[in-house]
């Protein structure tokens, strides 16, 4: 097939891409050793380069491949997704970046657990990490097995889960040599590929039709069934009241889960202080927006160019309208480009994750639940690398298990779950003076459990021919997406089990050294 | 090293105790620290500085966030509830829906940038005003 290009000139591109990185993660990180190097680089990163690996963390296969690919399909409802990945950032900007940079060094669980009750609030603090790390890496291995089914053309499932394997790996190595510093440079070398590509792309295309989008919309709407329709919305979520509810909710949980991920808070520890972090986001920002810009040039451009029935029709479907849009315009060796630069994607954000979950066990778990804070940094660090090893192997497994799932599925789970354990308890405990223990451990509980319960008896597993089961019929929660329940769930759950129980007068002084650390920063390096 | 890895928590039962003692160099900087260096965040959250930068920061964050979610919903929902209104073709083909959603990734520049202005001639002084008041460095 034409249309995949050369596998052996995209796996060359790969290769010369990783073999970089992984010396360049080798330099940086020769003197790898106290805590704060390995979770959070030493806090040494610039706010401009943290702001390139944060937006980095979001450019991941499922928005560069997914998105555009969203667009190619279904036109305006594709581009609806991509507006929630901009705003999102605002949440982090104005409400998260800074107080966590204050009040935290390495995890979630050290701002949670600032000042209540140290171990059951870790314990949560780590199972919420754990939980929404572990589905949003799924997702991305899952990717990676159509990416590599599309640009390798490699369809048979054992040589895909061979290849699959092959990127966990690589992905394990660059955490175990780099820890956090290595992961953010393969992030920002990774980003900056990433975003000359699309611009790139996206000039040529808007050169091509006399800078006009409206007429790269013109011809696009010629080469879609649906005819003009399709720049309206509706195209993919149609109009049954559950699914604009569905929609809804999606656009909720993309809003406010994303600056909720783990991995994307404990970026914010990787620069000195709150003004480099408020720099960070909002050098994000401006990546993420030109990013998505481009996208929509591209995703309409690839409908234009390449054809909606054609994308429909190739190994990979929706997700492989950037790379033969690619083909299009730049023949083969555009294309072995993207495809490497789609890869290298899926490898530095899964890094970032295994990153991530392994620093919140080793941290939180380890040296402060079962060890009580009594653990020598290099004992702790050693057990982050070892955890790293079986988040590795745990996301093979599962990436092989879900090869062929619905990717941007999971990853709106994901981001629901996040905002539902994450955003609230975050909020509260940084704001709100009142707030304890109790309060602390409901909002987290509240809002990841009701978030699994309704996903486990969402159409999404079970009732439907786009179900994980789809033979079997346990669902009666009609919104694929429940983020509209648990995420005002999670807030009531904090608010009410606060309101309930006692203030912890042992705690005010805590609670007081919180507030002004996190409202002015004053104390937050002691 | 062992230290640094604590929880923030367990470091700072010592100063209770030590509070209101002064000492004889310099009583005036030691009422917002204590004589084993640890500062009284009580005594600093109470100061007019404190009160002032947290008015500040609040009066600007809470509002901005319902405006800026407020906006985004208004074009989930129009989107999905006012479809033929969102169809409506202003240039070209480009209809305003589309223009609504890139008018997201404007405002959404405009805060950014308008917050960091902000934070620049409104808070970073506030703060460095209360860190040299109470004598604790960032």
């Amino acid at each position: 097939m034409p249309t995949t290009g050369n596998p052996v000139l995209n796996l060359s591109v790969f290769a010369v891409f990783v073999l970089i990185t992984l010396y360049i993660v080798y330099r940086v990180s020769s003197r790898n050793v106290t805590a704060s190097d390995y979770y959070a680089a030493g806090s040494s990163f610039t706010g401009a380069q943290n702001g390139v690996a944060l937006s980095g963390d979001f450019l991941s296969a499922a928005s560069f491949l997914g998105i555009s690919g969203g667009i190619a399909a279904h036109g305006y409802d594709g581009f609806l997704y991509s507006v929630g990945w901009v705003v999102a950032w605002l949440v982090g900007l104005l409400l998260i970046a800074e107080g966590l940079r204050n009040t935290g060094r390495f995890t979630v669980g050290d701002v949670l657990a600032f000042r209540m009750k140290q171990r059951p609030v870790r314990a949560a603090a780590a199972n919420a990490t754990l939980v929404i790390s572990f589905f949003y890496m799924i997702a991305q291995m899952a990717g990676a097995g159509g990416l590599i089914a599309l640009l390798l053309n490699v369809s048979s499932k054992w040589g895909q889960a061979l290849l699959i394997a092959v990127v966990g790996m690589v992905m394990v190595l660059y955490v175990l040599v780099g820890g956090m510093k290595g992961t953010t440079w393969v992030q920002i070398i990774k980003a900056v590929l990433l975003l000359l590509c699309v611009t790139l792309m996206s000039v040529f295309l808007l050169g091509k039709f006399g800078f006009s989008l409206s007429a790269i919309m013109q011809q696009a709407t010629e080469n879609n069934k649906l005819g003009e329709a399709v720049l309206d919305p509706g195209a993919k979520y149609g109009f049954s009241a559950m699914s604009k509810l569905d929609f809804v909710s999606l656009a909720l949980s993309l809003v406010l889960g994303i600056a909720s991920l783990p991995h994307v808070l404990m970026r914010f520890y990787t620069v000195p202080n709150a003004s480099e972090a408020r720099r960070s986001v909002v050098w994000a920002t401006w990546t993420m927006v030109i990013f998505y810009l481009c996208t929509l040039v591209i995703g309409f451009g690839a409908m234009a160019l390449v054809g909606t029935d054609t994308i429909a029709a190739a190994p990979g479907g929706e997700n492989s309208a950037a790379p033969l849009l690619a083909f299009r315009i730049g023949g083969a060796v555009l294309l072995g480009i993207v495809s490497a630069v789609a890869f290298a994607t899926i490898l530095a954000v899964v890094a970032g994750l295994t990153l991530a979950a392994s620093a919140s066990f080793a941290h939180d778990v380890y040296a402060n639940v079962i060890k009580r804070g009594n653990v020598e940094p290099r004992r702790e660090i050693r057990v982050a690398r070892l955890t790293a090893v079986v988040v590795g192997v745990l996301s093979i497994l599962g990436g092989i298990a879900a090869n062929g799932q619905n990717v941007a599925f999971l990853v709106s789970l994901a981001l629901a779950l996040a905002a539902s354990a994450n955003l609230s308890t975050i909020l509260y405990t940084i704001f709100w003076r009142r707030f304890n223990t109790t309060g602390t451990l409901w909002s987290i509980y509240g809002g990841l459990g009701s978030c699994l319960l309704l996903i486990v008896f969402s159409p999404v597993m079970s009732g439907a021919k786009t179900s994980i089961f789809p033979d079997l019929d346990f669902a009666w929660f009609p919104l694929g997406n429940p983020g509209l329940v648990s995420i005002p769930f999670s807030f009531l759950c904090g608010f009410l089990a606060t309101v309930l129980s006692k203030p912890e007068a042992d705690k005010a002084d805590l609670a007081a050294e919180m507030e002004v650390r996190a409202i002015s920063g004053i104390g937050a390096r002691t | 090293m062992t230290k640094a890895m604590r929880s923030p928590g367990e470091a700072q039962h010592e100063y209770r105790e030590i509070r209101g003692f002064a000492s004889f160099d310099d009583p005036e900087a030691l009422s917002y620290v204590d004589s084993n260096g640890n500062p009284n965040f009580e005594l600093i959250r109470q100061t007019d500085e404190f009160r002032t930068l947290r008015r500040r920061l609040t009066s600007f964050i809470f509002p901005m966030t319902a405006l800026f979610l407020s906006s985004y919903l208004t074009f989930v929902l129009l989107s999905a509830y006012a479809k033929d209104f969102v169809s409506t073709k202003v240039i070209g083909v480009i209809n305003l829906g589309i223009l609504l959603g890139l008018g997201q990734f404007v405002t959404s520049i405009i805060i950014t940038l308008g917050y960091s202005r902000y934070a620049k001639r409104r808070l970073d002084p506030q703060r460095k005003l209360l860190a040299e008041k109470t004598g604790v460095e960032e």
